[in-house]
């Protein structure tokens, strides 16, 4: 197998089996959880639940301030990681096309330049935060395999992509063979670990808040 | 046959002046990445060289090839040195036919064994040789029995060199590439549906010149020509690289210019000198007429995908395939709830409630 082969490859058979695990495995977890269902509380509720949910959602989202205080570089880190991979994502004009040719929608592109600073960015932003964990005991202690590989899961489409891009070392075919395996080999992970964070923290910060908000307390 | 003849002898009857001459050398010469100075060199050896007796044999194909090098609004110099080579057999351009050819194509054989140049096009049936015969031979058959005595093979566009059309899902005669069927003779790739008429020139003169193949890529094809993808020497490449993207064949984008990347252009995966060789006596090439490249120098151009889809998508129809997934995940996982509530209400309806009296009673057993 060649590499234009292997694009072929890894465009047509691989993608299709990376999606389909994707997505069996993310709509089987989800519904797994979503069925486990809730018991009937008795009580009389003492306030809402969507408004305190929702409201809930919203402010686990912005770091709270003793947090801040206490790890300021985690939560900055991981804001910019966030930040520049829904950039690097979901604003660069190739991938705006991918999914204009799946949903039919298309939005407008950034700049190519601003995606291209995001992609580095957020580069950085991931080799910093793998160093800052190794750098501590105790957060190297608390890390397991699957935390580092989700970072290399992570890692390796914003890489690849980066260097496709800017036609780096290998040929361009090659390298955009090697990006979408990355993507695939994230998109198989993706159900099996916490990177299904992605589709459950909003339903659990919601969930956090309802439940306070029936009992009539802030979340 | 006067194979004595030089090639100049023949370039001067045909009335093509010097100046022309060294114009087509120094193309040659810019093409095969030689510095100017190699010019005069090229010039000299190209003029002493003895007409090379060449073999053309036409399997599978489309004759696209053939009218490639021959078919041009006027006669250029890169026909024309076909024509001075000494062309003993070519299905589609000798008068001759039937067993009369064949005859022929043996006598050429036989006169420069281990000397002459098989050059074919199309490629090769061997799911049932009687797909395609020439005076009662199997293609397969003719082109082992005539590659034995080349000095070289060369297979000239994409069918001969990677199978082609032919070979296109679902392949139904079985087609093969000549690297297939010749495993011990050196092959030259000269791919391209069909290849442009001064690379086929090319691969010709440098054999004249060197007196043996070029340096071949991965896929056996000259460097000099196919070592860069026409992305690489793209006009249009400083829209790719500042996002200016056209987004049909005739919005504001394609009027002025911009990358058909999004259109579907292959041209960043097709190594080819399009770009810089250009069509029509160097008139232009297709992503100048506004077209993306098709990539048709690629092994498989055909099954890769559609031509106006991006490189970068992929090939399967994965919103269907992942609507399928959903459900299925859906269900499966519906089920897998179910399950487990079905074990917690078993398990609730044989719990047995204590009181506070079971507790203080005495072992009951
Ligand atoms: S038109 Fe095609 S070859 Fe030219 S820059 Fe755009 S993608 Fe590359």
């Amino acid at each position: 197998m060649n590499s234009v082969d292997f694009l072929q490859w890894v465009r047509g058979p691989a993608f299709d089996a990376a999606v389909v695990i994707f997505v069996l495995g993310v709509i089987f977890r989800l519904f797994g959880i979503l069925m486990l269902g809730k018991k009937p509380d008795l009580a009389e509720p003492r306030g809402g639940e969507w408004g305190p949910g929702l409201r809930t959602v919203l402010s686990r989202s912005l770091p709270d301030r003793g947090t801040f205080r206490r790890e300021p570089v985690t939560v900055v880190a991981g804001y910019v990681f966030h930040i520049g991979f829904f950039i690097t994502l979901f604003l660069s004009a190739p991938h705006i096309e991918l999914f204009h040719a799946w949903f039919g929608l298309r939005w407008p592109a950034l700049p190519t330049p601003l995606v291209d600073a995001s992609a580095v960015i957020t580069l950085l932003a991931l080799v910093f935060l793998l160093a800052y964990r190794l750098a501590n005991p105790v957060r190297r202690f608390l890390s397991g395999f699957e935390d580092y590989f989700v970072w290399g899961v992570t890692l390796l489409p914003v890489l690849t992509g980066y260097l496709a891009y800017h036609h780096l070392r290998l040929p361009y075919h090659a390298l955009l063979a090697l990006h979408i395996l990355a993507v695939e080999l994230l998109l198989v992970a993706f159900p099996f670990t916490h990177l299904m964070h992605t589709f459950t923290l909003f339903v659990a910060r919601w969930y956090n808040g309802a439940a306070s908000g029936r009992r009539g307390v802030v979340s | 046959m006067p194979v004595e003849t030089t090639l100049a002898d023949s370039l001067c009857a045909h009335g093509i002046s010097r100046r022309g001459f060294l114009k087509f050398c120094t193309m040659l010469a810019s093409l095969m990445a030689l510095p100017p100075s190699a010019v005069p060199a090229v010039a000299a050896a190209l003029e002493k060289a003895k007409r090379p007796s060449v073999i053309w044999l036409s399997f599978q194909e489309c004759t696209g090839c053939t009218e490639s090098l021959t078919r041009s609004a006027a006669p250029t110099i890169e026909s024309l040195i076909f024509n001075v080579v000494s062309l003993d057999y070519h299905h589609t351009l000798q008068a001759a036919s039937g067993e009369g050819a064949e005859a022929a194509r043996h006598q050429a054989m036989q006169e420069n064994w281990g000397k002459y140049l098989c050059v074919v096009d199309g490629s090769i049936p061997i799911g049932n040789p009687g797909y395609s015969t020439i005076a009662g031979v199997a293609n397969a058959d003719m082109l082992r029995e005539t590659a034995e005595g080349a000095a070289a093979v060369v297979a000239v566009g994409s069918c001969a060199a990677f199978g082609g059309l032919p070979y296109a899902d679902p392949n139904p005669t079985g087609a093969v590439p000549v690297s297939e069927l010749v495993t011990d003779k050196p092959i030259v790739n000269v791919s391209g549906c069909p290849p442009i008429p001064v690379v086929i020139s090319g691969v010709l003169a440098h054999f004249l010149i060197f007196g043996g193949i070029p340096e071949l890529d991965t896929l056996g094809r000259p460097r000099v020509f196919y070592g860069q993808t026409i992305h690489d020497r793209c006009y249009r490449r400083p829209f790719y690289d500042k996002g200016l993207f056209a987004r049909s064949f005739d919005d504001e984008g394609a009027k002025r210019g911009w990358c058909l990347y999004t259109l579907g252009c292959k041209g960043p995966m097709t190594y080819n000198a399009c770009a810089t060789a250009k069509w029509n006596q160097g008139t232009s090439f297709p992503i100048e007429a506004g077209h993306g490249c098709i990539g048709c120098s690629q092994p498989n151009f055909w099954d890769a995908g559609g031509f106006y889809q991006p490189l970068s998508l992929p090939t399967g129809a994965v919103t269907q395939t992942a609507a399928y997934a959903a459900a299925a995940g859906a269900a499966a996982g519906l089920a897998a709830g179910a399950l487990y509530r079905r074990h917690k209400h078993a398990r609730q309806a044989v719990h047995e409630s204590v009181t506070v009296d079971d507790l203080e009673k005495p072992d009951k057993s």
